[in-house]
């Protein structure tokens, strides 16, 4: 399969991209073994790409997005963001939880401006912000409301329009909708694709939904566990906006199919990358 | 901007449970309890047991006010309650962070309160009355003992519970363990430290009336021990009726301090 819309641009200069992780390995000690999460890791993100990235639990998809977001440091290799190494935690890097993360005691309109008051931003420029992003979530009716009013999915885009505000060049995003209905994930993969249209960032979506996945992104990356790595690279050349027709299209079910089949039917220890991208280095045990 | 609409269905807020007629049911029911209660006592009281009756309790509690001898003791006891309360909450909560938030000072800390804390305070105050005199310190040092080690446990679990998420959303949001520790550390922990400042003060009433018992020249407790010697039960009877009226007002204040400051919380 090969990628045709949007492609990454390719880059002459030889300049590092947004995202670049170079042969990243993550070690947990257990009592007498060692935990492999992460097994040299390599893959590079573009510039307003959106990348999903799905696997069996185990497969090192969180602490990968992990030690992008600067909460955890490699075992070996390099996290690279914009060509500099990832030290700590950064407002250039928002992060959206799937338990939501919001801050109980704070209204929707407190948690918003949060990371604008933690950056010292003037109080009326903070407000100003905070409504932009409150009204772009559709919660303008609920930013005097407390968490524990809101539902669900009403949380979760209180927490993107959180992660927003701090205008990231890159969203970080652990399972977001995991904790969703059905029903609630679909509006949300459809209004946040709506928002990415608009408000153009850098994803890295962590899913274990195939169709989510391949419904959002431009790359689906598929893992695999014991040890943590890459195991595919499927490019999704579907066009943007991506709407109920694009869902339902013969294109979409077989690049599901095709996802589909790398996330549940691993051979242990290989790689089938057949169509794995340039950027990606396979490393075989 | 019509960008994140919101469908209809995810707008509602959850609904909130009608309560009000179950409530007012409750207070109905407490009502007859607590009258029915005070029927049963006026009834034994008149048939042969030496209790004296309800009103004589009342009258003895006016005459004991119009002498000027009940707002003494209730100052003298309320005095000692809550300055040995306030000082031990004060101390508890930095303390209680402390531990919660530096492993050395949790080290440092730690063997003294589980050690102290299996002592009742008031086991300790033939020391403290030796060591302090029989003035008002003693009385107030036991008083602030049982305060503090409720309330210090109970401030250092909230530290050491407070989600890991929201610490870290609170990281990758930009702030640093300063800010950290104020605008997510402290109100998430704000919950246990009233819960443990609701149970020091029940500890502290509960130690101040048996220390009256002891050593005391006024206060609730020290007129029920000076009324035993006289075998003036009705004054006994004032005593423990005050004593119960009086903790359950402080316990109720707290409990609405308790519902204002942490009114955010989700009830499962």
């Amino acid at each position: 399969m090969t990628a045709t819309i949007p492609t990454p641009a390719p880059r002459v200069d030889g300049s590092a991209a947004k995202i670049s992780v170079r042969e990243v390995s993550k070690v947990f000690p257990l009592k007498d073994e060692q935990f492999v999460a992460l097994d040299r890791v390599s893959l590079e993100i573009e510039d307003n790409e959106f990348v999903t990235v799905v696997g069996p639990s185990g497969c090192g998809k969180s602490t990968l997005m992990n030690i992008l977001a600067g909460l955890e440091t490699p075992s070996g290799g390099s996290a690279l963001v914009d060509g500099a190494e990832v030290q700590g935690p950064g407002p250039e890097r928002g992060v959206i939880f799937q338990q939501y993360a919001l801050f109980p005691w704070l209204t929707v309109r407190q948690n918003v401006e949060f990371g604008l008051s933690v950056g010292k931003v003037a109080a009326r420029e903070r407000r100003e912000r905070a409504d932009h992003f409150i009204r772009m979530v559709g919660l303008e009716q609920f930013a005097d409301a407390l968490p524990k009013m809101l539902s669900g999915g009403m949380k979760q885009r209180c927490a993107i329009a959180r992660a927003y505000a701090v205008n990231p060049s890159i969203l970080l995003m652990d399972e977001p909708f995991g904790a969703l209905d059905a029903l609630t994930r679909v509006t949300l993969q459809e209004q946040l694709l709506d928002t990415w249209s608009k408000e153009k960032r850098t994803v890295m979506f962590i899913t274990h939904d195939v169709d989510e996945a391949v419904f959002l992104a431009n790359r689906v990356v598929v893992m695999a566990a014991g040890p943590g790595r890459i195991y595919d690279i499927v490019e999704v050349d579907l066009p943007y906006p991506r709407t109920e027709d694009v869902r339902l299209s013969p294109e979409f079910a077989q690049l599901r199919n095709r996802v589909w089949t790398s996330v549940y039917h691993q051979t242990a220890g290989t790689h089938a990358a057949t169509a794995s991208s340039s950027t990606t280095t396979p490393t075989e045990k | 901007m019509a960008v994140l609409t919101a469908p209809a269905a995810t707008l509602t807020a959850p609904p909130r449970p009608r309560r009000r007629s179950t409530r007012r049911f409750l207070l109905v029911l407490n009502a007859i309890s607590v009258a029915a209660g005070i029927a049963i006592w006026w009834v034994l009281a008149l048939n042969g047991f030496q209790f004296p009756t309800p009103d004589e309790v009342v009258m003895k509690a006016m005459a004991l006010w119009n002498a000027g001898i009940l707002q003494e003791d209730i100052l003298a006891s309320l005095g000692r309650v809550l300055s040995g309360f306030l000082l031990g909450s004060a101390l508890a909560i930095p303390v209680g962070f402390l531990m919660g938030w530096y492993t050395v000072a949790r080290g440092l800390f730690e063997p003294w309160i589980q050690f102290f804390r299996t002592i009742p305070p008031l086991a300790l105050l033939p020391l403290v009355l030796v060591l302090l005199g029989i003035g008002e310190v003693p009385k107030v040092f036991v008083i602030f003992l049982a305060a503090f080690l409720a309330c210090v446990i109970s401030t250092y679990q909230g530290v050491v519970t407070v989600d890991k998420t929201l610490i870290n959303a609170a990281r990758v949001l930009g702030a640093k363990d300063g800010t950290i520790f104020v605008r997510v550390v402290v109100p998430a922990s704000t919950p246990f430290i009233l819960v443990g400042m609701r149970v020091g003060l029940g500890s502290s009433w509960a130690t101040l009336v048996a220390a009256e018992l002891l050593a005391a020249q006024a206060g609730l407790g020290y007129r029920m021990q000076n009324a035993q010697l006289y075998y003036d039960l009705a004054t006994i009877f004032v005593g423990i009726v005050l004593i119960g009226i009086l903790g359950l007002v402080m316990d109720r204040l707290l409990l609405l301090a308790e519902t204002k400051l942490t009114g955010w919380q989700e009830r499962r």
